[in-house]
């Protein structure tokens, strides 16, 4: 039973003996989220490598997609650390809190904001992002804040614990982290004007129908969601704190208590500067996840790929592939040297109530060969759009509202390279509903074949 | 487990209650204060409308309460602040909610006089018990017991909270027929039915209460001589029920839990299930996730099945004993067919399931199963009847009756199991251990039914690939205390014999990761060390090496 929490369980003898030769090297990697502690549990079930977890933030690893759930009372912060405390120390992994302020290659070292120390054999940079801030005035006050570092929920607990402390709040921003705060918020009855710099929700990712159907479904949760607006300014009172917001398009002041900053993400390296690292917007890596210097990786959110793999971005903050690219580095490191290969684009989210996943590739605007389907329930919260090739026909991804479905089938369909057709007649194998639950396929497939018709 | 000190009612949002909760809460004590006065011999002069009045306010308060808390929101999870509140965080009122359940659990058991239970003249009912006399004659004809009031509020508290589900999951069908039918089986099977079939009983015919759905061993005395008695002296209906109590427990049982898991029993038929999922649904998080609960779990669990097992014996071998001419089945072959059933079942699964049970299970089980085998041989040669035990030395001198080995063993599990571990600390500690304290831990039932489920089903929870991004609330509301999590994040499938397929991990995943389901037995366990979603090649490089 304890396989379950002990990687090292895995571990085996003829392992062992191939690598007793770097026994003891000293793997350091600095972030403890989801790319690091994924290298780090790789590299103990390949290796008996000393390894040291450095990480500013917390002592343990967390889930930072749960942060929101604690401030919403459905968890409590314990419960979003994915292993227990004893963990670490059974798979000997060392954890290290500080915050590591310069990397000197030459001399293989970290020195940290204390003075310490740390000397490494291989390091893993694994530093993730921080929020975006474009600059506005009164973007340092308090009770303005991003949403991503555990910090981050302390300083809401403290500006927004209820309605009376928190009048409102304006979140600034509107991706996947923008409305998560208002969703957040909202479940604290503290009212949220939400700007968001599209005229639609996030439609540079998400087709229009899809878009539309969320500027509703968030309406209807009496957020003010005010589309196509930007912040000016932030306006502070007398003691420094956030007073109000000004938009830029209309002038309005909006009296408000917390401002969230929810622009987007990017890489956390400003450390890495004048290290003699290589750095764009994150860290450069090639294929194999190195940087530069021989014998430092990054990988997660803060690596950037030289050229981007296939639609993918060079960079990508998603909560998977950090994880991924943590399997592959650790495969590197303990001698099978891999290239980071990832499949089938997949990811997903959820807006308010309404869940959503995508599998292959939708794009906000259609690229010249694309041709999109779209299915939308009439009760508003869950819809379909399905991206094929104008001329070959070949199914090259679907969004998919309130419907869940089945990462294993949509990943065998693309690379087996489907034609739309014949996914849109066999979608009900890759339903992944909860059983009893209402079945959508038929309709779908209605509605589609009307589409055609009309169309031909 | 720091006492949080907040017993505000009011305050903010998400933890206060809105006006139409608290309406709903006021109508619920209000049922609540005419039992308590009821108790107190207060004189209610017609106990059938007091009666009447107290039951609908307490499922009108619920229900009040329910709508309150959910009517005007739109369909989604509702977990909004539970970690906030009092009650559902083991706040004050967890911890009084918990001390005066336990306390009603002590006073039911132990000490029914006091609810008025023929304390009046000629034995008559007085007190709570009394004032339940009229639904009790309306029902069976016979004046009320402590157990006729226990069954209707928890019939109450079944179908209140059911409601009250109902309307939190409004949009999951799966949970709403689950909720209808566990309300169906505790309203009709548990409660309606056998008050019914009492009437059928007379002075040359009579069957024993009968609950169809209460199989062995989570009713221990299934098998008691009493009742197997009772069975076979009223006939054709006594022999039918008699053999549908064994069938459920060779075939019916093992055929439904292969085809649809422990579930079909634990979260859609059972009474302790159908009060956890419904009036014990606010407390489901706080079960234990650590490995070392695990760890007790499986001990527990397994030690309360054997012991189940050998009480069981132990009775039915004693009466086919002193009373060898009354049954076709004589001491000796019963306990050589249980002895090499048994052997060949726990045979037959070291050597069929040899590559799915880790070192800890085989030793586990041959540990149970030898202790089991050997008490076997020793009733074989002894007769348990003819020893006497002082139960003086086992109660702490509370106790100073002197019983038969055999009624020792009966009045251990009974007292033990069958009322504190159930009762007292399964239902009273509800919110503080969490919900399924007593499936989880000591349901012997759960046990088997556990073991097939684990070794001999088509159910399982899947795994959507490489979608989890590990946020917890799977394991958080987990109320069996599996770490759901552990397996998603490494994109394995959930085979666990405690999963009751209650559903709620599945519900309450953010990102559409998890599903219950009866699909074939290939690759239902799984345990990929690289997640979908990989690159072909470095899946089969670390999957297939």
């Amino acid at each position: 039973m304890n396989d379950l929490q002990t990687e090292a369980s895995f571990f085996n003898t003829k392992n062992r003996i191939q690598l007793t030769h770097n026994f003891m090297e000293h793997i350091v990697i600095i972030g403890n989220g989801i790319s690091g502690v994924t290298a780090a549990r790789h590299i103990r079930k390949m290796s008996d490598k000393k390894i040291t977890l450095v990480s500013a933030e917390t002592d343990y690893f967390f889930s930072r997609t749960a942060l929101m759930y604690v401030y919403m009372g459905h968890m409590k912060f314990e419960h979003t650390q994915p292993y227990e405390n004893w963990f670490w120390e059974k798979n000997r992994i060392e954890l290290k809190k500080g915050f590591v302020s310069k990397v000197d290659h030459q001399k293989s070292q970290l020195i940290f904001d204390s003075g310490e120390n740390l000397q490494y054999d291989k390091l893993i940079i694994a530093t993730g992002s921080k929020p975006n801030k474009f600059g506005w005035p009164g973007q340092d006050l308090d009770g303005v804040m991003g949403m991503y570092h555990k910090q981050d929920l302390e300083n809401l607990e403290k500006y927004a614990p209820n309605n009376q402390i928190c009048k409102r709040a304006v979140i600034v921003g509107g991706g996947l982290i923008g409305i998560e705060l208002a969703e957040m918020l909202n479940s604290r009855g503290v009212p949220v004007t939400f700007l968001v710099r599209e005229d639609s929700f996030w439609n540079g990712v998400l087709p229009a129908g899809e878009s539309g159907m969320i500027n509703r479904h968030i309406k209807n949760h009496h957020i003010d969601l005010r589309l196509g607006m930007n912040l000016k300014e932030i306006i502070a009172d007398n003691n420094g704190k956030v007073k109000a917001a000004v938009i830029q398009e209309t002038g309005e002041v909006i009296d408000c208590d917390v401002v969230g900053l929810t622009a987007g993400v990017s890489p956390n390296v400003n450390f890495l500067k004048d290290s003699g690292i290589e750095l764009g917007r994150g860290v450069k890596v090639n294929r194999f996840l190195e940087t530069n210097i021989p014998n430092i990786y990054a990988i997660g959110d803060c690596a950037e790929q030289h050229e981007a793999i296939g639609n993918r971005r060079p960079i990508e903050a998603v909560w998977y592939t950090g994880r991924m690219m943590g399997e592959t580095v650790a495969q590197t490191i303990c001698g099978n040297k891999l290239e980071y290969k990832p499949g089938h684009w997949f990811n997903s989210a959820k807006f308010l109530d309404i869940e959503y996943q995508t599998y292959g590739w939708v794009f906000g605007k259609p690229k010249e060969y694309e041709a999109q389907f779209h299915w939308i329930h009439q009760d508003d919260t869950k819809c379909v759009t399905v991206s094929y090739h104008k001329e070959t026909r070949e199914f090259l991804g679907i969004n998919t509202f309130g419907i869940r479905m089945r990462q294993e089938t949509f990943d065998k369909w693309l690379t087996e390279k489907k034609d739309v057709d014949y996914v849109m007649d066999h979608l009900a194998e890759a339903n992944f509903d909860p059983e009893f639950f209402k079945h959508f396929e038929k309709d779908i497939l209605n509605a589609f074949q009307k589409q055609q018709t009309i169309n031909a | 487990m720091a006492v949080e000190r907040n017993m505000a009612l009011t305050g903010q949002p998400p933890k206060s209650l809105n006006t139409i909760q608290k309406i709903g809460v006021l109508i619920g004590i209000s049922g609540l204060l005419v039992l308590l006065l009821a108790s107190f011999n207060l004189n209610l002069a017609n106990k059938g409308l007091w009666l009447t009045i107290s039951l609908s306010a307490l499922t009108i308060g619920i229900i009040i309460f329910s709508k309150g808390a959910y009517d005007k929101k739109l369909e989604g999870i509702k977990n909004d602040g539970v970690w906030f509140k009092s009650m559902s965080s083991r706040g004050v009122l967890a911890w009084i909610a918990g001390i005066v359940l336990t306390g009603f659990y002590v006073v039911l058991y132990f000490f029914a006089e006091l609810l008025g239970l023929g304390q009046g003249v000629d034995g008559t009912n007085t007190g709570l018990v009394g004032l339940f006399d009229p639904l009790s004659r309306l029902l069976s004809g016979n004046p009320a017991s402590q157990w006729f009031v226990y069954g209707t509020l928890y019939t109450i508290a079944i179908v209140g909270f059911g409601i009250k589900f109902l309307m939190k999951y409004k949009h999951n069908r799966y949970e709403q027929l689950r909720t209808m039918s566990v309300m169906f089986f505790q309203t009709a099977f548990a409660f309606v039915i056998p008050e019914l079939m009492a009437r059928l009983n007379s002075d040359t015919f009579s069957l024993p209460y009968n609950d169809l759905k209460n199989m062995w061993p989570l009713n221990y005395y299934a098998f008691e001589q009493w009742r197997v008695d009772q069975f076979i002296n009223a006939q054709t209906i006594g022999l039918f029920f008699l053999i549908l109590a064994v069938l459920m427990v060779f075939v019916i049982s093992p055929w439904l839990t292969y085809k649809y898991g422990k579930r079909w029993y634990c979260s859609w038929v059972c009474g302790c299930g159908g009060l956890a999922e419904t009036a014990g649904d606010s407390f489901r998080q706080l079960s234990d996730k650590s490995v070392n609960a695990w760890k007790l779990e499986r001990w527990m669990i397994h030690t309360v099945l054997v012991f189940s097992v050998i009480m069981t014996v132990a009775t039915i071998s004693t009466f086919l004993g002193y009373d060898a001419t009354k049954y076709w089945f004589t001491k000796n072959v019963f306990l050589i067919s249980v002895g090499v059933f048994l052997t060949l079942l726990f045979a037959g699964i070291l050597y069929y399931k040899r590559n799915q049970l880790n070192k800890s299970a085989v030793t586990g089980a041959a540990g149970f199963f030898i202790f089991t085998i050997a008490f076997l041989v020793l009733i074989s040669f002894v007769d348990l009847s003819q020893i006497q035990i002082q139960a003086k030395y086992f109660s702490f001198g509370l106790n100073d009756k002197s019983y038969a080995a055999d009624s020792a063993l009966r009045a251990f599990y009974g007292f033990g199991i069958g009322s504190i571990f159930s009762g007292v600390i399964g239902t009273g500690f509800y919110p503080i251990l969490g919900n399924r304290v007593w499936c989880r831990m000591g349901c012997p039932m759960a046990g088997i039914l556990g073991i097939q489920q684990r070794l001999f089903s088509k159910f399982r929870i899947t795994t959507n690939g490489g979608q989890c991004i590990s946020c917890g609330n799977c394991s958080t509301y987990c109320e069996m205390g599996i770490d759901v999590r552990a397996y998603a994040q490494k994109g394995e499938n959930i085979v666990r014999s405690s999963c009751v397929g209650c559903g709620i991990c599945s519900a309450v995943c953010p990102r559409g990761v998890l599903k219950l389901e009866n699909d074939g037995l290939d690759g239902r366990i799984n345990s990929n060390e690289i997640l979908l979603g990989n690159d072909v090649d470095l899946m089969d490089f670390v999957n297939n090496k």
